[in-house]
């Protein structure tokens, strides 16, 4: 098995701010790893860079596709990473408003990705839309609303479903429960622990949540002021934490 | 009888950086191997250490010096050294672990919970799930809690939920934490003959057992842990 991102020596700068400071990271086939850490550790900056949507100033990022081919992620050619986010990658962002279209329907929204992936027969794409949004607890009757009338959960659910019907590889996840309920978030991370599972994908996902790390995650990197204090087994860095922020950041947590 | 487990000078130390720095030596230079089919029981008083270096085998704690070589694929790894990947893959094939509490996934029924790493390591979906069916039976769950999640079983049945588990799936070596700490005599005895099958199949156990009689009749050896400061 070979990986299927392996990054080293990141870098970025942003004036006299450092948001990543000789970063290092091995993402494995269906492996979920968690990136933790205070606001402003420089979390969401690796998940840009990670995605090619900003460059860094330094370091190496290599991406393996399914053709087997070996991409440089910082030098990707718009179209090729266009056609990546796809394909072959998706995204949950923290606020379903960034990913969603509120001038279409529900159905549209997560049909969207399908037709952009090549898929063409509308009845077919209904179909498979339809089972996508039962997979994600909206009842398929709700296939026709308008999702700016959908609770903030359902819309979150209706993001995944979006980002997870081509069946990506690699799935980069920004605070994906951030701004829910406690109760609804529960479900949400349980949802997405299904869903992960099931599909064997690797994700990347970024959370101040200490709990949905330790429920979703194979591996943790803790990361402060941009760089990655310590890293491993999700249970090692949480029930033997080594840097003292780390411990902080565990202690803060009642029995994650 | 081929040994499994070789533990060598194995030591841990906690660091407490919100605690000024506090240093705890939880162990100071453990040496002990477990062979194929035997069970070693750790003994000693409470904070001697014994959960800490179970967990030291099973990887959720760092070693911070010494040696933990387990038998693997023809070969040996030394689990003081090893990197997540390499721990992920031994823990879904060769070591099983069975710690006092249930972490619960929320909403996911027991069966699944216990089917679950029969099916990482590598069975059948209906038959991990047939034998996991099997395995609550007989440690008395009854079959309507089968279908729930074990969010609001007593402790007694979590315990028993977390047994099945461990005991699902092939494995080479198991650490048994407290196993019968939460049950009646009856479920303990259970748990005494999935000992024995266990260990008639070949199987090393590193366990701790509260419980005198049980302790007795399952464990081939003790392995007597003293705390570290009372030994300076
Ligand atoms: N994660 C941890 N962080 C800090 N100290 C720890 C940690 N885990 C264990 N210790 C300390 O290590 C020492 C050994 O604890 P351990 O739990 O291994 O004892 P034990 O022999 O299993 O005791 P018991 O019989 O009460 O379960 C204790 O002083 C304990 O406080
Ligand atoms: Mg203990």
């Amino acid at each position: 098995m070979t990986p299927l991102l392996e990054a080293a020596g990141l870098q970025l700068r942003f004036g006299r701010i450092t948001a990543l400071e000789d970063v290092s990271l091995t993402l494995w086939p269906s492996e979920v790893v968690a990136i933790v850490g205070e606001s402003g550790s420089g979390k969401s900056s690796l998940l840009r860079v990670l995605s090619g949507l900003q460059r860094p100033d330094a370091g190496r990022i290599l991406y393996r596709g399914a053709d087997g081919s070996l991409h440089d992620v910082p030098a990707l050619s718009e179209a090729t990473r266009r056609r990546l986010m796809r394909s072959e990658w998706g995204f949950v962002f923290q606020n379903p408003r960034d990913a969603l279209r509120f001038s279409v329907s529900a159905g549209a929204n997560v049909g969207e990705r399908l037709m952009a992936a090549g898929w063409r027969h509308y009845g077919r794409i209904r179909q498979e839309v339809a089972q996508w949004l039962a997979r994600v607890e909206i009842d398929p009757a709700r296939i026709d609303d308008d999702p700016a009338r959908f609770s903030g959960g359902m819309q979150q659910r209706l993001q995944i479903a979006r980002s997870l019907i081509t069946r990506p590889r690699l799935v980069f996840m920004d605070e994906p429960t951030g701004g829910l309920d406690v109760s609804v978030q529960a479900r949400l991370l349980d949802l997405i622990r299904g869903l992960v599972a099931d599909l064997g994908l690797a994700v990347l996902l970024v959370t101040h949540d200490i709990a949905a790390a330790r429920l979703l995650a194979h591996r943790i990197m803790v990361m402060r002021g941009g760089r990655v204090v310590e890293e491993g087994l999700t249970d090692r860095v949480l029930d033997d934490p080594q840097h003292p922020y780390t411990q902080l950041l565990v202690s803060s947590v009642l029995a994650a | 009888m081929q040994e499994v487990l070789r533990i060598e000078g194995l030591a841990k130390t906690f660091t407490l950086h919100l605690q000024g720095g506090a240093r705890i030596v939880a162990l100071d230079g453990v040496s002990l191997s477990v062979a194929a089919g035997e069970c070693v029981a750790l003994a000693g008083p409470s904070g001697a250490g014994k959960s800490t270096l179970m967990r030291c085998v099973w990887g959720s704690y760092g070693a911070g010096a010494g040696r933990i070589l387990l038998r693997h694929a023809g070969g040996e790894i030394d689990l003081a050294r090893a990197d997540a990947r390499s721990l992920r893959e031994i823990r879904r094939t060769a070591i099983g672990y069975v710690s006092q509490f249930l972490r619960v996934i929320p909403r996911v029924p027991a069966l699944e919970i216990v089917a679950e790493p029969m099916i990482a390591a590598g069975m059948a979906a209906e038959e991990a799930r047939e034998r996991a069916r099997a395995l609550l039976l007989r440690l008395n769950l009854p079959e309507a809690l089968h279908a729930l999640p074990p969010a609001t079983f007593s402790g007694g049945e979590q315990q028993r939920v977390n047994l099945a588990r461990g005991f699902g799936p092939p494995r080479r070596l198991l650490l048994l934490d407290e196993p019968t700490a939460s049950l009646d005599p009856a479920n303990a005895e259970v748990v005494v003959g999935l000992i024995e099958e266990a260990k008639r199949a070949g199987v090393a156990i590193l366990g701790i057992f509260h419980d005198q009689a049980v302790r007795d009749r399952v464990a081939d050896r003790l392995f007597e842990l003293h705390p570290v400061r009372e030994r300076a």
